[in-house]
């Protein structure tokens, strides 16, 4: 086979690749092949999803299929390289699967899209993360980037897109699901001389990060989504409000904005229409309310991210003042499609009333986590068994939490539940900004509802006394409920102050704040009760109610417990039985971890 | 004005950068953290009487959010990850075992100066959770063992954290 062939390799440097070592894959692919003296074009990719199995690494000989290799080490990397990139002999062992609309397909390597992983999903604005060089707009532009916002403007007519969009169902990905179509048509009948479109990048939800992925691995799509909504409103400033802690996506976003600006997208004149459209980065702060639209705009014009008390809506009056339009990362990647591709298309995928595909992040107790894409209306069960090849080591499913602070825990009895805004939310919980984390058996519900109450009342701004005391006194009941300390009438109690917080707060944090208690409350009250009533944590997580102790007949004597136990809690005799002294146990767990005979009990 | 340890070199560029535009004292207070890793007392101060602003309106928006620190932290700022995929994969035990081993808290910086132990509500990356930072690097499925090993990289002769 032809060794002179002119050989790509692309590696996945998206946040999860590099948190895998990806940086070192990727200085090593190019020693080696410099070494070998390969002539090989080296560069660079984003996310494509599958961050099970970070780092990835692509190797395209040219007319030949793509190959995706999955845990890329330092070992790995050089037998891809010597074998595949060398001599187009690929490494099967190491190969995770081909895309032979590169070219000629490889015997024994499964094709791409018909991984388990991938044969459920649709990607659409997933469509180009992991396979274009975010930081190319020549990629962008060859992959048809650029033509939605030239056919916007060739029309003429700011209410061309509107129409397109509303025709086509778009719903805010952000969580609300507000039509987006109708928001622009708001703001675009709004009289003033100075308009806004912001971009919501402060992706605050602990647990999500498609827009992470999708500003890191696709910048293009996001301005050209932007330009489209400020044409049509009439906007000729932009904003894009990303969260500090994600600094890859704020400097590929940067580069996106110059190269947007040289080739004439940005400026002016856009593509010499007359259009002017400039957009500018404000970096989040770190505040979890900004999210919220009126705290967003506050925080943009430097003031501390308080909500503001609606209407007016920000489409009258928004940032400083002015008609502002804020739309979500992954909302406004689905507008170029749209353009390009018709509100038909669109509205072929999903629901009645949820239209379209919805990115999630799939993380957790999941055998194969990472940014999945899917048309709306499959089920729970296929996201988690099929997409996700189900729970490890053997562990039972316990409950799927979606929509992070503000959503739910949905059980095994619910895993029919298709998923859209309407099903979920009949369900008891909601779609949220698409955050799915998988719980099994070892996870205690009481905890997961004081982790997310720990989280918002330290999040609340302070404005609302329902919110900033209310969201205190929960997290302070469960609290003492996973202390062991939880009294009669404390679950009655939680549900009262729940249905006061969210009747009686300004805004969504506040108003959603109680749904991880109430939807734990309803679906594993028998939790609680254990928690309070027998003092009993069942899932063994909650320190003060569980013991430590070591079964005689299987320990060894090895002794790694004893080693392990950072104060000095286990005596015993080397291949002699171990004993924990319960006063002296902190009930760190290290010795539980430490034992590799399952000799140690936690319960 | 300034005490020593507090530079004054940029922070007439920082202020020149935003002077005209509004909304500026969070994008200020944003270049103070960069240029000082922290907002000293001084630049506040400095920066006030510049702009005619009360100091107070500088701290309102400092103390709002979490990317602001008012103490100088220590030379390795070590982050664990709390958001929900690290807290159901045990994030909370790496906490509790680095704050053991460095006998520093949340929030805290170890006396000798070389760690401050921070908690951070999500860098995006659960699918590799749960996640932990040193500095500026990122390491993915991690366990406290994991955790405590990296540690020791960052550890030198003289101040090892275990100091106080």
């Amino acid at each position: 086979m032809g060794k002179k062939a002119k050989t790509e390799i692309i590696v996945g440097m998206g946040t999860c690749g590099i948190t895998a070592g990806a940086s070192d894959i990727y200085a090593l692919a190019g020693e080696l092949a410099k070494a070998k003296g390969l002539d090989i074009k080296l560069s660079s990719t984003s996310c494509i999803g599958m961050c099970h199995s970070e780092v990835l690494v692509d190797v395209v000989v040219d007319g030949f299929a793509r190959v995706t290799y999955g845990n890329v080490t330092t070992a790995s990397i050089e037998e891809i390289i010597n074998s595949h990139a060398a001599e187009n002999v690929p490494v099967i062992k190491y190969a995770l699967a081909q895309m032979p609309s590169y070219g000629k397909a490889y015997d024994d390597i499964p094709v791409f899209s018909q991984l388990p992983y991938m044969n459920k999903q649709e990607r659409v604005v997933l469509s180009n993360c992991g396979f274009i060089d975010p930081l190319s707009i020549e990629d962008y532009i060859s992959h048809g980037g650029y033509e939605a916002v030239k056919k916007v403007i060739a029309t003429g007519d700011p209410k061309a897109a509107i129409e397109i969009i509303k025709a086509s169902g778009l719903r805010g990905r952000g969580g609300a699901g507000f039509p987006t179509g109708l928001k622009w048509e708001f703001c675009n009948k709004a009289q003033s001389d100075i308009k806004y479109i912001i971009c919501n990048a402060d992706e605050g939800d602990p647990g999500a990060f498609m827009d992470r992925s999708v500003l890191e691995g696709d910048p293009h799509a996001i301005i050209e989504g932007m330009l489209i909504g400020g044409y049509s409103i009439g906007a000729n400033y932009g904003y894009v409000y990303c969260r500090a802690e994600y600094p890859l996506a704020i400097s590929n976003l940067k580069v996106a904005i110059a190269a947007a600006h040289e080739r004439g997208f940005l400026g002016d004149s856009v593509l010499g229409s007359g259009f002017k459209f400039n957009i500018k980065i404000k970096e989040g702060a770190g505040a979890f309310v900004c999210g919220e639209e009126t705290a967003l705009i506050a925080s943009i014009e430097g003031l501390r991210g308080m909500p503001r008390a609606k209407p007016p809506f920000p489409a009258q009056k928004g940032l400083w003042g002015k008609p502002t339009v804020i739309n979500n990362v992954e909302t406004l990647a689905n507008v170029p499609r749209i353009i390009v591709k018709g509100a038909e298309w669109f509205s072929s995928f999903g629901t009645e009333k949820s239209k379209g595909t919805k990115v999630f992040a799939l993380a957790g107790k999941i055998n194969r986590g990472g940014l999945i894409e899917i048309p709306m209306g499959i089920t729970l069960r296929e996201i988690i068994y099929d997409i996700g090849g189900g729970i490890p080591n053997d562990k039972a499913f316990k409950a799927v939490q979606t929509g992070g602070p503000s959503g739910g825990c949905l059980t095994t009895a619910m895993l029919d539940t298709p998923v859209d805004y309407e099903s979920i939310a009949k369900a008891g919980s909601i779609v949220g900004s698409g955050g799915m984390i998988v719980l099994d058996e070892d996870n205690c519900m009481v905890n997961i509802a004081k982790f997310f109450l720990e989280f918002t009342q330290s999040e609340s701004c302070g404005k609302c006394t329902p919110c900033r005391i209310g969201t205190k006194r929960l997290y302070e009941i469960l609290e003492r409920i996973t202390n062991g300390k939880g009294r009669k009438g404390d679950l009655e109690l939680l549900e009262a102050l729940s249905e006061d917080i969210r009747a009686a707060s300004l805004c969504g944090l506040g108003q959603t704040a109680p749904n991880p208690v109430l939807s734990t409350l309803r679906n594993f009250r028998e939790e609680y009760v254990a928690h309070i009533e027998e003092k009993r944590c069942p899932a063994a997580v909650c320190k003060p109610l569980i013991t430590f102790t070591i079964k005689e007949d299987t320990c060894t004597g090895c002794m790694a417990c004893a080693r392990s136990c950072p104060v000095n809690a286990i005596t015993g005799e080397k291949k002699k039985p171990h004993f924990i002294t319960p006063e002296l146990c902190i009930k760190c767990g290290s010795c539980f971890d430490a034992c590799k005979f399952k000799s140690v009990l936690k319960k | 004005m300034f005490q020593e340890g507090v530079p004054m070199e940029g922070l007439n560029d920082i202020l020149a950068k935003y002077y005209q535009s509004e909304g500026s004292i969070v994008s200020i207070l944003q270049d103070m953290e960069v240029r000082y890793g922290y907002i000293p007392e001084e630049a506040v101060s400095w920066v006030s009487g510049q702009t005619g602003l009360p100091a107070s309106r500088f701290y309102g928006v400092a103390t709002f959010y979490g990317q602001f620190h008012l103490v100088k932290p220590g030379k390795n700022v070590v982050k664990i990850c709390r958001g929900t995929a690290c807290h159901v994969k045990g994030s909370e035990k790496i906490s509790d075992d680095v704050q053991t081993m460095l006998h520093c808290g949340v929030g805290e910086t170890t006396p000798d100066g070389n760690f401050t132990v921070e908690h951070v509500a999500c860098v995006g990356a659960c699918a590799r959770a749960p996640i932990f930072i040193v500095g500026k690097d990122v390491y993915g499925k991690m366990t406290p063992q994991k955790a405590k090993k990296q540690l020791e990289k960052y550890m030198d002769g003289e101040g090892n954290g275990k100091k106080g």
